[in-house]
C-alpha cells in the first residue's frame, strides 16, 4: 500500500498538469481580454467612428483641432509589404523545399535543413538592422529611389524572413506524402521532375497552402523589421518605391508617445485587436486546410 | 546515334536505363526537363543559403573595428556613442533566466498533459488551436497584452518581471511543441510495460517517459532561449529602456522591479534613436546578438543530432 500523502501528492500534481494543459487557452483569452479591455472605452468616444477607423486613410491622432483615426493607409501598407514579401518568398521557398526533399542526397539534405533552421532563428531586429543599413543602400543604388527604406526594401527583408518558415513547413508537407506514391510513379518510368509536378504537388497541395498561409501570418505580424525597413510615411502608396507604415510598426512607433489611457493610446490598442483578429483568422484557416488532408 | 552529350544527360534520369532503348523525342524532352528542373531547384535552394552566408560575413567584416573583449565588458559611454554593451548583455541574460523559469515548467507540464492525459476530442483540438494561435499572435500584440496586463492591471510597473512574463507567454509554444514531439517519440510499448507492472500514470511518466525524452525537451528549452534573446517588440513597452547606468563587469545590476537594458533593444536604439553612433558599433552589437542566437541554436541542433545517433530504439 502506498502512503496516503503519496497518493494525495500525485492527485495534486495531476491537477497541476491539467491546469497547465489548459493554460494555452487561458493565455489566448487573456491576451484578447486585456487588449480589448484597454481599447474598449474608445468605441463610445465622440471623436471615434468605426467606419472612419476602418475606411479613412486620414491618421491624425495628435491633431488639436480635428482628431481623425483612420487606419486604411496602414492596412494598405501592411497589405503591400506582406503581399510583396509573400510573392517573392513563395517560389523560392517552395523550390528550396522541393530540392531539399526530392533532389538532393542525405548529407546535403541535413546541411540545408540546418541552414533553414538557422535562418529562421535570426531575430527580427537584426533583419530590421540589415534592412536599414545594407539592403536599403542597395535598393537606392539599383532603382534610383530617393529613399532606400520603402515597400521594396521592406518586402525583400520580409521575404528573407518568411522563406525559412514556408520552406520548412512545405518540406514537412512533401515528406508526409507516402513513399508508395513515388515508387509507383518511378515504376512507370517518370523522372523526378514529373513525379514532383504530377504526383507530389497535387498530393501535398493542402500542406503547401497551409505553409503559404502561415508565411502570410508571419509577414502580417512582423513588427521590428518593418518598423526599421519600410520608412515612416502614413500614406497610400502609388509605387513600389514609396515609403509606407504598417499596422504593427504604427503601434510600435507611437505607443511610447501616447499618454496612458488617452484616446490615442486606446486606438492603438484597437489596432492591436484588429491585428489579433487578422492573424487569428489566418492561423485557423491554415489549421483547417491541414486538417483537410488528414480527413481524406 | 548516341552523342556523348545525350548519354551524359540520360545518366541524370532516375531509371538510368533510358539509353538502352532508342530514344524518342519524348524521352529527350523528359531528360532535358529533368536536368533543368534539378538546376532550377538547386538555384532556389542556393538563393536561400547564400544570403545567410553573405549577410553574416558582411556584418562581421563591418563590425571588426569595434569587436573586442572590452566591447563586451564596458558600459555605453558618451551618450551611447562609444563604449560597449555590458548592461544590455546582462539585461538579456536576466530576461532569459526569469522568462525561462516561468515558461519552461508550465510549457513542459502543458505538453505532458497534451500528450499523456488528453483524449482525442474537441477539447484537445481547442487546446491545439490555442497553442497555434499563441505562436501566431504578432509580437506587438503580445507587447500590448504585457502593457495592459502586467504593467497596469497587475501593477508590476515597467520592470524586468513584466517584460519576462510577456516573453514567457510569447515563447511558451516553442517549448510545448518541441516537448510534445519528444514525448510522442517514446514508443507506446514502453508505457504499456510500465502500466502492466502496476505503475500509475504519473509514475510511468516520471520513471519511463521523461528519462527517455529529456534530451528532446532540453533542445526545445534551448531553442526558447534563442527566441527570448532576440525578441524586441514585447519588451519595448514593458520593461526595457534605452539606457541604464551600470558598472563595468557588474554581474547583478538589476532588481526584478527595475527596468533593464536588453541586447535587442540596444541594437534598435543604436540604429534608429541615437545620432552620431560609429557604424562599427552598431554592426558589432548586431553581430553579438546574432552570434548569441545562432550559437544557442547550433547547440540545440548539435544536441539533437547527438541524441538521435545514440537512440536505441
Amino acid at each position: 500500500m502506498r502512503p496516503a500523502w503519496a497518493v494525495c501528492g500525485e492527485k495534486m500534481l495531476e491537477l497541476l498538469i491539467r491546469f497547465c494543459g489548459v493554460s494555452a487557452i487561458i493565455f489566448v483569452l487573456a491576451i484578447f481580454f486585456f487588449v480589448f479591455k484597454e481599447a474598449a472605452p474608445v468605441l463610445w468616444s465622440k471623436n471615434f467612428k468605426l467606419t472612419q477607423f476602418l475606411f479613412s486613410p486620414e491618421w491624425y491622432p495628435t491633431s488639436v483641432s480635428n482628431v481623425r483615426y483612420g487606419v486604411l493607409a496602414l492596412i494598405v501598407g501592411t497589405g503591400c509589404v506582406s503581399g510583396l514579401a509573400v510573392l517573392l518568398a513563395v517560389p523560392f521557398s517552395l523550390g528550396a523545399a522541393i530540392f531539399v526533399s526530392e533532389f538532393c542526397g542525405p548529407k546535403l539534405k541535413e546541411t540545408l535543413k540546418i541552414v533553414i533552421e538557422l535562418l529562421a532563428a535570426i531575430p527580427s531586429v537584426v533583419w530590421g538592422f540589415i534592412g536599414l543599413t545594407v539592403t536599403s543602400k542597395i535598393v537606392q543604388q539599383v532603382t534610383g529611389a530617393p529613399v532606400g527604406v520603402n515597400i521594396l526594401n521592406g518586402g525583400i527583408i520580409l521575404a528573407l524572413m518568411c522563406v525559412p518558415i514556408i520552406a520548412s513547413i512545405s518540406e514537412d508537407a512533401l515528406k508526409a506524402v507516402p513513399d508508395t506514391y513515388r515508387e509507383a510513379a518511378l515504376a512507370l518510368g517518370a523522372t523526378r521532375w514529373q513525379i514532383v509536378y504530377r504526383v507530389l504537388l497535387p498530393a501535398a497541395k493542402n500542406g503547401l497552402l497551409a505553409a503559404v498561409l502561415l508565411g502570410v501570418g508571419r509577414a502580417v505580424g512582423e513588427t521590428m523589421a518593418v518598423l526599421m525597413a519600410t520608412g515612416h510615411a502614413v500614406n497610400i502608396p502609388h509605387s513600389l518605391l514609396d515609403s509606407v507604415r504598417t499596422l504593427t510598426a504604427n503601434i510600435a512607433a507611437e505607443l511610447g508617445e501616447a499618454p496612458a489611457q488617452s484616446e490615442h493610446y486606446r486606438v492603438l490598442f484597437l489596432t492591436g485587436v484588429l491585428l489579433f483578429f487578422i492573424t487569428f483568422v489566418v492561423n485557423v484557416t491554415a489549421d483547417f486546410v491541414v486538417r483537410g488532408i488528414r480527413k481524406k | 546515334m548516341k552523342s556523348p552529350q545525350r548519354s551524359a544527360l540520360s545518366r541524370e534520369t532516375v531509371s538510368g536505363s533510358a539509353n538502352r532503348f532508342t530514344a524518342t523525342p519524348f524521352v529527350h524532352k523528359k531528360v532535358r526537363c529533368e536536368a533543368a528542373a534539378k538546376w532550377i531547384f538547386f538555384g532556389m535552394a542556393a538563393a536561400m543559403v547564400l544570403p545567410l552566408l553573405w549577410l553574416v560575413s558582411y556584418l562581421v567584416v563591418r563590425a571588426m573595428p569595434s569587436l573586442s573583449l572590452d566591447f563586451l565588458l564596458d558600459p555605453p559611454l558618451r551618450g551611447m556613442t562609444e563604449g560597449g554593451i555590458w548592461p544590455a548583455l546582462v539585461g538579456t541574460v536576466y530576461l532569459i533566466v526569469v522568462a525561462l523559469s516561468i515558461s519552461a515548467p508550465i510549457g513542459v507540464l502543458a505538453a505532458i498533459y497534451l500528450n499523456e492525459y488528453a483524449k482525442e476530442n474537441w477539447f484537445h483540438r481547442v487546446i491545439n488551436m490555442a497553442v497555434i494561435n499563441l505562436a501566431g499572435v504578432p509580437s506587438i500584440v503580445h507587447a500590448l497584452f504585457g502593457l495592459g496586463a502586467f504593467v497596469y492591471a497587475a501593477q508590476f510597473g515597467y520592470s524586468v518581471i513584466s517584460a519576462a512574463l510577456t516573453l514567457a507567454i510569447m515563447t511558451m509554444p516553442v517549448v510545448i511543441t518541441s516537448t510534445r514531439e519528444a514525448l510522442a517519440s517514446v514508443p507506446r510499448s514502453f508505457r504499456e510495460a510500465c502500466w502492466n507492472v502496476g505503475a500509475t500514470r504519473w509514475q510511468t511518466i516520471k520513471s519511463v517517459v521523461l528519462p527517455n525524452s529529456i534530451g528532446g525537451i532540453l533542445t526545445g528549452i534551448i531553442l526558447e532561449v534563442s527566441r527570448t534573446a532576440g525578441e524586441t517588440a514585447p519588451i519595448m513597452f514593458t520593461g526595457a529602456v534605452f539606457y541604464k547606468s551600470v558598472e563595468r563587469g557588474d554581474l547583478f545590476p538589476y532588481h526584478l522591479t527595475d527596468q533593464c537594458m536588453a541586447l535587442s533593444m540596444h541594437l534598435f536604439a543604436l540604429s534608429t534613436q541615437v545620432p552620431g553612433v560609429k557604424p562599427s558599433l552598431q554592426f558589432a552589437t548586431a553581430v553579438v546578438l546574432l552570434g548569441v542566437v545562432l550559437l544557442v541554436n547550433a547547440t540545440s541542433i548539435a544536441l539533437r543530432v547527438w541524441l538521435r545517433n545514440r537512440k536505441k530504439w
